[in-house]
């Protein structure tokens, strides 16, 4: 299958891209590694009359420790990320989980800013995201902000990002030492989760237990509370809205966001 | 539009729509038919090359997004008539049976060695994730993957000592 | 030394693996050039009935050549049924009043340009109004809502019926177990989806480029879907991407591409996308299985009754009578005193079910396996044991079963106990035992499957089983091969090249082999069931053989002398007069006064009869319910291995089939008939990850039924390993009192298993 027709922009920087993006309205897409975007374009469940390409843009690719912050360029791919021994010092989390994105092939393509921006609350870097408390920077016609994680998952494949506006960067906190477990529970490799669990520093994210990334905030009370593992995982399908599909019903999710959620205070990944 | 790149080491220019896949540019416009298109969900990977050294699934990229690049098919490995080492691991090991899976696996199989020369076979599975074959179960391309891992070249086709394109890849 | 029992590489591969092979959407030729590209409408619906199609809006969309409907097809006739089925299911090549599954092609546009089609494809509006689907074989069997109107009945056909059966039959039975269990319907998705090229000549010839099984088969079927005399169709076999049983014969696109070719004069082409083919390519398996086995309590089982109902889709085609083979290998490998099987076919709004991989057999071995383990359960006894108390013993002359199926020969206790031995059996158990007492969360299960399958049957009275080959010697030294068989990845060019090697001396790699083109081998019966070595490659043989005794009535002359005293030297590829070496002329050198070619046909007595036994090993993690594959080790004889790296590809894609079916595969539908698996992100087809690597001993019970000693390879591995797997992941749960899980054991399915047994202790 193949994508209807459309134009074909290269931006020349960032800013060139927020321009375009404003000149060209609503029907634009920007494109980077096209790995989120393309798939759904060539079963045509996305028709844009133009794409905006940004994928080449160096000012948005490479990771580099700013602070006690780790800051990666929206347009880096997934394998850049999982392979960056920076990365894999400083928020392990988030490496592991870009290792596990898609394929390999995939991997060399997909972004992280486009993963987020792509908000598929099954997928692995907008829990990895949630979990470390992480934020993007977005660039857009009235200048630059700073957008936490928590903030930026609106709703199913839905972000606060507003049109004409693009992710320029993602931080994390710079975390070395810190013990973290990831848990993706698949049927079949490079699937999607069918569910997802993500701890570090007390703080608990779940993929595809509702439209978007979740925090499991029950368990991370009774953990704050001072509950084992265990106990404190039994909570973590509180607050939830699991959906139902082929790979799992409503029941089987609440019980592998347990399961799982246990297994990532344990620190497995 | 006019688009520029290399394939397999040849300078090309031509004019194409935006929309036109990779994998249809190699195999209409090059007549490079090795790659194959086998699904729509970039989850075969029948139709992966290496885009700059690193492999990618030809079917999710845009010709365009190739501009200024190097692709490499499955056609552009072997050199002189020699069988490139991991064709011939293929097939010194039976690891291909109706073919169509196989230079997509192949292609594969190159990038893999590229970025980890000394697999172990869990690794050569979980490296192959992407691409499915549906008459081999696997066996005898994993036997091939690991036999050509550690021979010389294995590797070649690629970039340079497993260091990976970082720009646009 | 024979180079026949040894390695011997490809000769294919070199081509594929450095320009690739030729497919149907690869191949470039000046009959094709112009061709326009044909693409199908297909309803999105499951069961409706068409108001109207308006293809105005596609029809002035860019490159559009035209479009066609039901309307415009008037010059083809209805698809009918085959004779055991109910003549009233006939269908029109394309929907007219009705659509009765999603994927039931509705039109068809045609482009210039091969992208333009998906946009056109977009405009064609089609007016469906909704009737109810019929997906549930209870509700399809009740005939509330009939697909078929003028049939009255949604039930195809039947093969027996429960007034035959003996309400008796465990009446001595201490133990009686019954259990209704799913064989689940997959779809065959080989790499290469359909397609198919066509274009008349001005003769009114069409020559049609389409991935198949049998191109001998593929002709006389799209002849009679295009109402044309067969003479005027010839099919040429491209390379094809694998095929699994779903691509014997043709289907009405195929039939519909060259129609447009013949209508519009010019050449046209297609090619099915993913989506199409995971919702019409036929699917496969989909038998809902009622199994009854009884016995005594020292494991002899008495009885045993099956009782099928096969979903045959929504159109009528090989997959409704499949059954027929299943009732035929219903017993298996077992003495089992009584023994009965019935089966009906009934028609759902679904893809139509075709044949894949073991074709009705695997559905019988799944049964009986099953069965087997079940009554194993009951009685507390390990699941071996069961086996080899009740497996035939070994025979060397043919035994016929009480279902007819004559087994030529086998010892399966043999198999059995070498699979146990290569598995480490005992020591498997141990560890099971191991983790059961330290109550570890993941546990260990252990299934077996013992088998017998039919192979190489002919196209039954009329039709005995054989094959035709044609061996040529050319004065430079080459030889020819023109064979009736159809490969598509077995590798028949260096398989068919070794036999005649062996005969004629000539070296592997200065032999070609042809098959595929109906207007060069007009005649074959093409690969599937498993016949291909045992016919096909006996034939070769025997014609390489009937070419050496004309070959020495030349050399005689040649040499002056009694062609009694000469001896063919295969080492030299020449004749000699024995004892005199230097009076010698080659075997090419015959061939330059006058070709030196024959043709021949191998008949075999009957079917053959391969078996083995599989022992799967699985890991089961009883928390989230993922079963992990860790080992297979099998035991497949299928009699002499002419080249085992072959026989061990074609045993390893045959397990790796096998094993997804019992724990990864699934096509699903929702209670409306729409698939929820029609892509390669939904459907969970097997990738790398999800097997081990396999474990094979070597078996080789020959049979007497060809010169070669062969059985046929292809099919078995999925015949035994499906069973086993499934057995597996069910055995690691049997101490939880967990039963029966229906395939494929997903994780979800698993899980909920382990908590229902939970919650019954």
């Amino acid at each position: 299958m193949i994508p209807a027709p459309f134009d074909y922009v290269a931006a020349e920087s960032a800013p060139h891209a927020v321009d375009l993006l404003g000149s060209l309205g609503d029907d634009a897409k920007l494109l980077a590694g096209g790995h989120s975007l393309l798939p759904m374009m060539k079963l045509r469940l996305a028709a844009p009359s133009v794409l905006i390409d940004i994928g080449r843009l160096t000012e948005l690719i490479g990771i580099r420790a700013e602070g006690d912050e780790l800051v990666m360029g929206a347009a880096t791919p997934h394998d850049t990320l999982a392979t960056s021994g920076l990365a894999r010092s400083d928020a392990p989390l988030l490496a592991h989980s870009a290792g596990l994105v898609g394929d390999p092939q995939i991997r060399h393509r997909g972004t992280i800013g486009g993963s987020l921006a792509h908000a598929d609350p099954a997928a692995d870097l907008p829990m990895a995201l949630i979990a470390l408390g992480g934020s993007v920077d977005v660039l857009g016609p009235g200048g630059t902000r700073n957008v936490a994680a928590e903030d930026f998952f609106t709703g199913f494949f839905e972000t606060s990002l507003e049109p004409g506006e693009l992710i320029t960067a993602v931080r994390v906190p710079r975390r070395p030492g810190a013990a973290w477990g990831y848990q993706k529970f698949v049927r079949r490799a490079n699937d999607w989760a069918i569910v997802g669990a993500a701890a570090i520093d007390g703080r608990i994210a779940l993929a595809n237990m509702g439209p978007t990334p979740l925090r499991a905030r029950a368990a991370e009370q009774a953990l704050a509370d001072g509950a084992s593992a265990a106990e404190a995982a039994e909570l973590a399908a509180e607050g939830t809205e699991p959906g139902e599909d082929v790979h799992a019903d409503r029941d089987y999710r609440r019980h592998l966001a347990r399961v799982l959620t246990r297994r990532a205070l344990e620190h497995r990944a | 539009m006019q688009v520029e790149l290399f394939v397999n080491g040849q300078q090309r220019s031509d004019d194409v729509e935006p929309r036109l896949l990779l994998v249809h540019y190699l195999r209409e416009v090059c007549g490079l038919r090795a790659a194959n298109v086998g699904c729509d969900t970039t989850s075969c990977g029948a139709c992966t090359v290496l885009l700059n050294g690193t492999s990618v699934k030809s079917c999710t990229v845009l010709t365009v997004q190739a501009a200024g690049q190097q692709v490499t098919t499955a056609e552009g490995l072997a050199a002189d008539g020699e069988l490139h080492p991991v064709q011939a691991a293929f097939r010194q090991e039976h690891g291909l049976q109706c073919g169509f899976c196989t230079p997509g696996m192949v292609m594969a199989a190159v990038g893999l060695l590229s970025e980890n020369p000394h697999p172990t076979e869990a690794e050569v599975r979980e490296g192959l994730e992407g691409n499915f074959c549906r008459c081999t179960g696997y066996h005898n391309i994993v036997r091939a993957v690991l036999a050509a891992a550690g021979t010389a070249g294995a590797a070649a086709g690629g970039t340079a000592d497993g260091e990976r394109a970082e720009v646009g890849a | 030394m024979s180079i026949l029992g040894t390695r011997v590489l490809r000769t294919e591969d070199p081509r594929f693996l450095t320009s690739g092979g030729v497919y149907t959407e690869d191949v470039v030729d000046e009959r094709l050039a112009g061709a326009c590209h044909v693409f199908f409408v297909r309803s999105p619906v499951a069961h409706a009935r068409i108001g109207g199609i308006d293809v105005s809006a596609a029809l002035s969309a860019p490159g559009v050549v035209a479009a066609f409907t039901a309307a415009d097809l008037g010059d083809l006739a209805p698809i009918t049924p085959g004779p055991m089925f109910n003549k009233q299911m006939a269908r029109p090549i394309l929907a007219a009043d009705k659509v009765r599954f999603v994927g039931d092609p509705v039109a068809i546009v045609v482009t210039e340009q091969p992208y333009q089609g998906e946009d056109a494809v977009e405009l064609v509006d089609v007016d469906y109004d909704p009737l109810p689907a019929v997906v549930d074989l209870a509700a399809a069997a009740s005939d509330e809502v009939l697909l078929y109107e003028e049939a009255g009945t949604n039930v195809t056909g039947t093969f027996g019926d429960s007034s035959q059966l003996d309400e008796h039959l465990f009446d001595d039975c201490e133990v009686v177990t019954t259990r209704t269990i799913l064989n689940q319907r997959v779809a065959p998705a080989p790499m290469e989806t359909r397609g198919a090229a066509a274009a008349w000549d001005s003769s009114g010839r069409l020559t049609a480029w389409i991935p198949n099984q049998g191109a001998q088969g593929t002709k006389s079927s799209l002849a009679r879907l295009l109402g044309v005399p067969a003479e005027q169709v010839r099919v040429i076999t491209p390379d094809v991407g694998g095929a699994f049983g779903a691509k014997f014969g043709a289907d009405p696109e195929h039939a519909l591409v060259a129609w447009v070719a013949r209508r519009l004069g010019r050449p046209a082409r297609w090619t099915e996308t993913r989506y199409e083919n995971l919702i019409a390519m036929t699917h496969g398996r989909a038998q809902q299985q009622t199994v009854t086995i009884g016995g005594r309590r020292d494991g002899t089982v008495l009885a045993y009754r099956l009782e099928i109902v096969q979903d045959a889709g929504a159109h009528v085609r090989i997959g409704a009578m499949l059954p027929f083979l299943t009732i035929l290998m219903a017993p298996g490998p077992y003495q089992i005193p009584r023994a009965e099987a019935i089966a009906k076919s009934v028609v759902t709004t679904t893809t139509p079910m075709g044949a894949y991989r073991g074709a009705g057999r695997p559905e019988a071995t799944a049964a009986i396996e099953r069965a087997m383990d079940l009554f194993a359960a009951e009685i507390g006894m390990d699941p071996a044991q069961v086996r080899r108390r009740n497996l035939l013993p070994k025979f060397t002359e043919p035994h016929r079963t009480k279902f007819g199926a004559l087994y030529d020969t086998g010892d399966y206790a043999a198999a059995l106990d070498k699979v146990l031995a290569v598995a480490g059996y005992d020591e498997l158990r141990r560890e099971q035992a191991e983790r059961r007492a330290r109550g570890d969360t993941v546990a260990l299960g252990i299934g077996l499957a013992s088998y017998v399958e039919i192979t190489g049957m002919g196209d039954g009275e009329e039709s005995p089983p054989q094959e035709n080959a044609t061996v040529e010697v050319h004065p430079d030294g080459t030889a020819t091969i023109l064979t009736g068989t159809s490969p598509h990845g077995q590798g028949h060019a260096t398989a068919w090249a070794m036999l005649a090697s062996d005969e004629l001396g000539i070296p592997v790699d200065k032999i070609t082999l042809k098959w595929g083109d109906t207007d060069l081998i007009p005649e074959g019966g093409g690969t599937g069931g498993s016949r291909s070595l045992q016919h096909g490659g006996a034939a070769v043989q025997q014609a390489s053989q009937e070419l050496i005794e004309i070959a020495r009535e030349r050399a005689a002359s040649e040499l002056e002398a009694n062609a009694a005293d000469l001896r063919f030297d295969v080492g030299r590829s020449a004749f000699e007069v024995a004892g005199d070496p230097d009076a010698s002329v080659p075997l090419a050198h015959l061939a330059e006064a006058e070709r030196l070619v024959v043709r021949t046909v191998f008949t075999a007595p009957g079917a053959t009869f391969p078996f083995g036994s599989h022992v799967a090993v699985v890991e089961v993690d009883t928390e989230t319910g993922k079963v992990v594959l860790r080992r297979m080790v099998t035991v497949d004889d299928a009699g002499f291995v002419l080249n085992p790296l072959l026989a061990e590809g074609q045993r390893h894609g045959g397990i790796a089939q096998g094993a997804a079916q019992a724990f990864v595969e699934e096509v699903v539908y929702d209670g409306d008939g729409n698939p929820l698996t029609a892509s390669f992100a939904d459907y969970p087809f097997l990738s790398a990850t999800e097997v081990p690597s396999f474990e094979l001993a070597d078996m080789q019970t020959l049979t007497t039924y060809n010169p070669l000693g062969v059985k046929g390879i292809g099919e078995a591995g999925s015949i035994g390993a499906t069973p086993a797997v499934q057995n597996a992941v069910i055995d690691a749960l049997a101490h939880f009192g967990v039963r029966h899980i229906d395939m494929p054991a997903s994780p979800q399915r698993v899980w909920q298993a382990l908590r229902a047994a939970k919650e019954n202790a």
